[in-house]
This record gives C-alpha cells, structure tokens and sequence, in this order.
C-alpha cells in the first residue's frame, strides 16, 4: 500500500527540484562556457545572474506590467519581450565586461583576471544596491503561481512547467548552436586551442566575446525565471545563486555544457531534498560535501573528460 | 653639469652604508628580519602622528588598526606557502582561520567555562588548523588546478555552516562572547589599549618571516615550486609530491590558525560571519596585489589593501568634503565603499597583473615562457566544449 500523501508530497517537490534545478543549470552554463574557452572562473557570472533579475524588472515596470496576466496570448508576447530586452542587455553587459577586465589580462597570470573578476562582482552587486537599494524587491508575478493542476494528488504550478519548458528550449537552442553552426564550431575549436583556431582564421576576439554574449544572455533569462518564480529579488542574490551554479558545472564536468545542465538539476534534486528531510539549514553544506565527494572520485566531474597526467 | 656635481652628501652616506647593511643581512638574515620587522614596528606608530595620516584617526585607533592588519599580513604570508609557493589554489583559505579562533574560543571563554591560557593555545590552534589543513589536503591530491579551487571553496563554506549550525557547542550564529584576553605577567591585555597586541602581532609576523624564509629557500621550498612549476617533471626528479602538498596544506593552515587565535584574543569574540567567503577573497586579492610568491610583497601588499578597505575608504568622506568641490561634496562615499574597493581591484590588477612586487624567478619564466604557454593546468584539451 502506498501511501498516496507521500506520493503528493514527492511528485510536488520533483517540481520544486526542476525548477530550481532549471535556474542553476541556465546559469552554470555561462560559467561553463566562459572556462571552456578562456579558463577563467569568471565570480562575476553569479551577478550578471542577479543584474539580469534587476533589469527584467525595470523592463516590465517601464511597459507597466506588474502583475499576473490572464490572457494566454498576452502573457507569450509580455514573456517574449522581457526575455529578448534583457538577454541582449545582458549580453551586451557581458560582452563589455569580457572586454575592459579581462581581455586586457588574457595573456597575465591565471590568477589576475580572477581577482578582477571579483572586483567586477563587487561593481555589480553595489552599483545595484545603489540602484535598487538594500532591501528585497517585488518582482511581478506574470503567470500567477495559483494557478495550478493536478497531479498525483499534488498541486503543480503551471509556472513551473512554463519555467521547464523556456530552459529546456534555451538548451537545445544553445546546443544546437554550439554544434550545428560555424560560430559554434569556432567556439569549440577555440576552446580547445586557441593558436591553433587562429591560424585556421578564427577570429579568436570575436569568438570569445560572443562566448561571453551567450552565457551573459543566458544567466539573464536565469535571472527573469528566478524572478518569476521566488517574487522577489535582492542585490546579493547573484553571491550564492552563482556558487552554486558554479558548482553545479564543475559537479558535471567544467567545459562541457551537457555536463553543467545535469550538474544544475543535481544541485536542485540536493537543495530540496535537504529541505524535505529537515535539513535545511545545512543544504549548503550539503551541496558542497556532495561535490567534494563526486570529485575525489571522479577528479575531472561527472561527464568531464577524465585526462591522465600532463604530458 | 657632470653627474658628480650633483650628488647629494646623502646620497653618499647611502652609497657607503648600503654594502655595509647588504653584508650584515647576508650574513645574519634571521636577524636582520628580526630588527627589520622592529624598525617598521616603530616607525608605523610615529609616521600616523603626521598630517594628513594624523588627520584620519588618532594614534591609539592606528595601532589597533595595524594590529588587525597584522593579522592579515599573516593570513597572507601562509596563503603564500600554499597558492604562491606550492601552486595549489585555495578559494577557502578562511576556514583555517575561523577553526584557530575557534580552538581558542572553545578552549578559553567563559561561554565554555574552559580558560586554557592564551601562549600554549597560540601552538595548539595552529596545530588543530594545520591538521585540518591536511584532512582537506589528503583526498584532494588528485585534483588540479580549479577543480582544487572548487573544492577549497567548498570548504570554506562549509566550515561556518557547522559552526552556525553546531548550536550547542558554538552558540550559532550568535557566536561566542567573552574569549579569554592573553596574560603576561605585568602586561595588561586590555580593551582600550591597542599597544600590547600591536607587539604581539608584531613578534609572531617576525617568527613567521623567518621561519618562512628559511623554508622558502630549503629543499622543501625548491620542492613546492617545483610542484608549481610542473608536477610531473617535479615527481620524475624524486620529488615526493605527497607530502610535499600535504605539508604545505599544513604550514599554510598552520599559520591561519595563529592568526585566528590571535584575532580570537583581540576581539574576545567569534562569530561565524567573520570567515566568510569575502575574507578568503580579499586574503587572495592581497597576495595578488603584492605579488604571489613574494612573501615581503605579500606582506606589503596584504597591509596596504586593509588599510586602504579599512581607513581610507571608510575616511574618504571627511577626507573630500572639506575639499569643497563640487558634486563630489554631496557624496557619501562610505557607502560605496565596496564599490570603490571592487574598482580599485579592477584598475591595479589592470595597472600591474602580476601585482606590485612579482617574484623574480615567477616574472622571468613569465617573461621568457612563449605566449602559447597559456594553458598551464592541464584541464585545456577537456576543458573544450563538448
């Protein structure tokens, strides 16, 4: 005999673990890309995430929606529009970064464009406290979280399945391109040696600042979903949000983006998870224990080709 | 004008003493270190009675601003050993601290009822962080470059969670109260007087020095840069990379735990939000900013970088408004401190990627490495997107 309340319980927190798992994935992508092709652990992944939250905002105050829409065909288009406005703000934001604190350090020790990567993260995060201010703020809930449907006996936001299907079209778009156009294939010829795409006549500026456009993009729409789905936002939100996401793609294997979408849904199974069986306050702990874990074992990630020595 | 009718008779007297110091401290360096490190002890003092460093604090509040800058000269001098020494990456080098501050404060506090006194906590402190050092460094051995770094993370982050959520033992996020002041017999450790900690710091940073320079250019120094250098060949030529990590693990963490017991003593407080991920960054920040690998570079840098975040940002708003200028005026400047903070990190590393005092032997495999030599970890073939 099952126990049927269980069953609710469980299907719902399934939901609850995607869609947390959906928003750490979009933004361990960005983290995954960028060290694929110049290996750098780019700290301000995590609030370019946070910006991107801040600026869907702004968009849909100033077209003056701000709470849920009923109407279907509204709602698309409103969701549409946010998304396109702040990925290619976003993007663009990424691409400026990429170009003033890191380009100029590309051939400096590893550990310059590090430490300027975690200036760039202070910038962020305070230019949008001075922006926002300190405490959370309201985001508009588009597709109001009540409206619901049954499954199991759980009820499941239909926010959470809109909230799958955007990241799982935004994967398959970024994996299609990666693999299937010249700009992906001179990012992954890039990736793996960068004099020797030169020589082939890859424009290496161009490939890197493109890298940096799609992950920046991407850690945007992250950061519509999170506002979308938790209400509010905070300044400081991008910190531990990026963490974790970064954690979530050395968890798969850093460089490889399959690798950091699992490692994001990982993630999310883990966090509510601990929070279904009371441990809540030591989620984090919990995060990290599993990943040190995973990598004693398998030291190059999951799916992270595993290389001998260094010749 | 001939270039000897120019010179200065100072300039003589330091042509002619210059040999004479560089022979002494060939000769005796430990106690060159030794005086080295008490004649900037003494004159820190005396240069804040000078406008315009008068003008930001008074003198009592410097020193016990130096002391507290003191303790991140030592963090950075044993972060040193590990990421600028041994090559390994540690993004949680905080940790170390927090478990020194909290051997001490578990074991001399009146929130324990325990008051072991402060010298032999001082050795047993450090002793508990450098074996933690090795608990964190024995599994991660196979891990290179950033995976290395993940995992420290990891561990920085996770160390304050088990103190937050250890209630019982470590009154969580409350911290403990009432840490035991250090006693000598007709010295008085007290609160308002920064002048007994300022020598303490100063002495233990003196012990450091030595002891790490002497290591640094001991077998076991070779060893660790050779590790940094090429892990591969080091062990094809007998190094034995085991122990060689482990032990810089270890004297890294060993050094982050004198200090968290020294800075336990101090504030005769602990909290968990004290070791943070921003303490193990701005450790890092300061030995990149001085030069990694240069362990007085590192100690300038580490000194410079928290005066910098902990007076004169902090002080930019007094100091300004009376300029009276325009726009400028209106702006409180203490609340962009950390914006300030982040873009002067951004401007000096652009200015000076390797930092304001580059190991010499570092900047010159830098210099002569051919550009292509960018992709030193290892990771670079799998590290391509798939």
């Amino acid at each position: 005999m099952i126990d049927s309340h269980l069953v609710a319980t469980l299907t719902q927190q399934f939901f609850n673990a995607l869609t947390l798992g959906a928003i750490y994935a979009l933004v361990a992508l960005g983290y995954t890309m960028v060290y694929g092709i110049i290996e750098l652990i780019n700290f301000a992944h995590g609030d370019v995430f946070m910006v991107g939250a801040f600026v869907a905002l702004a968009f849909l105050s100033t077209i003056g929606f701000t709470r849920s829409i009923s109407d279907p065909l509204q709602l698309i288009l409103v969701l549409v529009g946010t998304f396109g406005v702040t990925m290619i703000v976003l993007g663009t934001i990424g691409v400026g970064i990429e170009r003033f604190a890191y380009r100029p350090l590309r051939n400096a020790p590893r550990l310059a464009p590090l430490i300027t990567a975690i200036g760039v993260s202070f910038i962020l995060q305070n230019v949008v406290q001075a922006w926002q201010g300190p405490s959370p703020v309201p985001t508009p809930q588009l597709l109001s979280p009540q409206v619901r449907f049954g499954l199991f006996g759980a009820d499941i936001a239909v926010l959470s399945i809109v909230i799958l299907g955007i990241t799982l079209a935004l994967m398959i778009a970024l994996q299609l391109f990666v693999g299937r156009t010249r700009l992906g294939r001179a990012m992954r010829s890039t990736a793996q040696d960068r004099e020797a795409a030169q020589l082939m006549g890859v424009d290496i500026n161009t490939t890197i600042a493109i890298t940096f456009f799609l992950g920046s993009a991407l850690a945007g729409a992250a950061g519509i979903v999170y506002g979308l789905y938790f209400g509010s936002i905070q300044f400081n939100l991008g910190f531990f949000s990026g963490l974790k996401a970064f954690t979530a793609a050395v968890l798969g294997g850093i460089g490889n983006t399959v690798g950091a979408a699992l490692g994001g849904f990982i993630i999310g199974f883990i966090e509510v998870g601990a929070v279904q069986v009371g441990l809540s306050r030591w989620s984090e702990a919990l995060v990290f224990a599993v990943l040190i874990i995973v990598l004693v074992f398998r030291p190059a990630g999951l799916l992270g080709q595993q290389l001998g020595e260094r010749a | 004008m001939s270039a000897p009718a120019r010179r200065r008779p100072g300039r003589d007297a330091i042509d002619r003493w210059t040999p004479a110091v560089r022979a002494f401290y060939e000769a005796h360096r430990s106690i060159s270190i030794f005086v080295g490190t008490a004649v900037v002890g003494a004159i820190l003092p005396i240069v804040v009675l000078i406008p315009p460093l008068s003008g930001f604090l008074p003198q009592t509040v410097w020193v016990d601003t130096f002391a507290g800058a003191g303790i991140f000269v030592l963090l950075a001098l044993g972060l040193n050993v590990v990421v600028g020494l041994a090559g390994l990456l540690d993004l949680g080098y905080a940790a170390f601290f927090a478990i020194g501050a909290y051997a001490y404060a578990l074991s001399a506090s009146s929130f324990t009822n325990v008051h072991i006194p402060f010298w032999p906590m001082l050795l047993i402190g450090a002793f508990v962080a450098a074996t933690f050092g090795v608990l964190l460094g024995a599994p991660t051995l196979r891990l290179r470059g950033d995976y290395l770094a993940i995992v420290t993370l990891g561990f920085g982050e996770i160390v304050p969670v088990v103190f937050t959520n250890s209630d019982e033992l470590t009154n969580g996020t409350n911290g403990i109260a009432g840490v035991d002041r250090p006693t000598l017999p007709g010295i008085v450790f007290g609160s308002s007087d920064p002048w007994p900690f300022y020598i303490v710091i100063l002495a233990i940073i003196a012990l450091v020095l030595i002891f790490l320079y002497r290591l640094q250019n001991s077998r076991l120094g070779r060893a660790w840069m050779a590790i940094r250098e090429d892990e591969l060949a080091a062990a094809s030529s007998g190094v034995n990379t085991v122990t060689t990590k482990l032990l810089a693990f270890a004297l890294g963490a060993s050094t982050a735990g004198f200090a968290g017991v020294f800075s336990a003593g101090r504030l005769v407080f602990v909290s968990p939000d004290q070791f943070g991920f921003t303490v193990s960054f701005t450790i890092l920040a300061m030995l990149v900013l001085g030069g990694m690998g240069n362990m007085w570079g590192v100690a300038l840098g580490a000194f410079t970088l928290f005066i910098v975040q902990s007076v004169f940002l902090k002080q930019l708003t007094n100091f300004v408004h009376p300029l009276g200028l325009p726009i400028i005026s209106n702006i409180d400047f203490v609340q962009y401190q950390f914006l300030l903070y982040g873009i002067a990190l951004v401007v000096m590393m652009l200015l000076r990627p390797e930092g304001f005092f580059p190991n010499v032997r570092r900047r010159r495999e830098l210099h002569q490495a051919a550009p292509s030599e960018g992709s030193p970890e290892g990771i670079d073939a799998a590290g391509a997107l798939q």
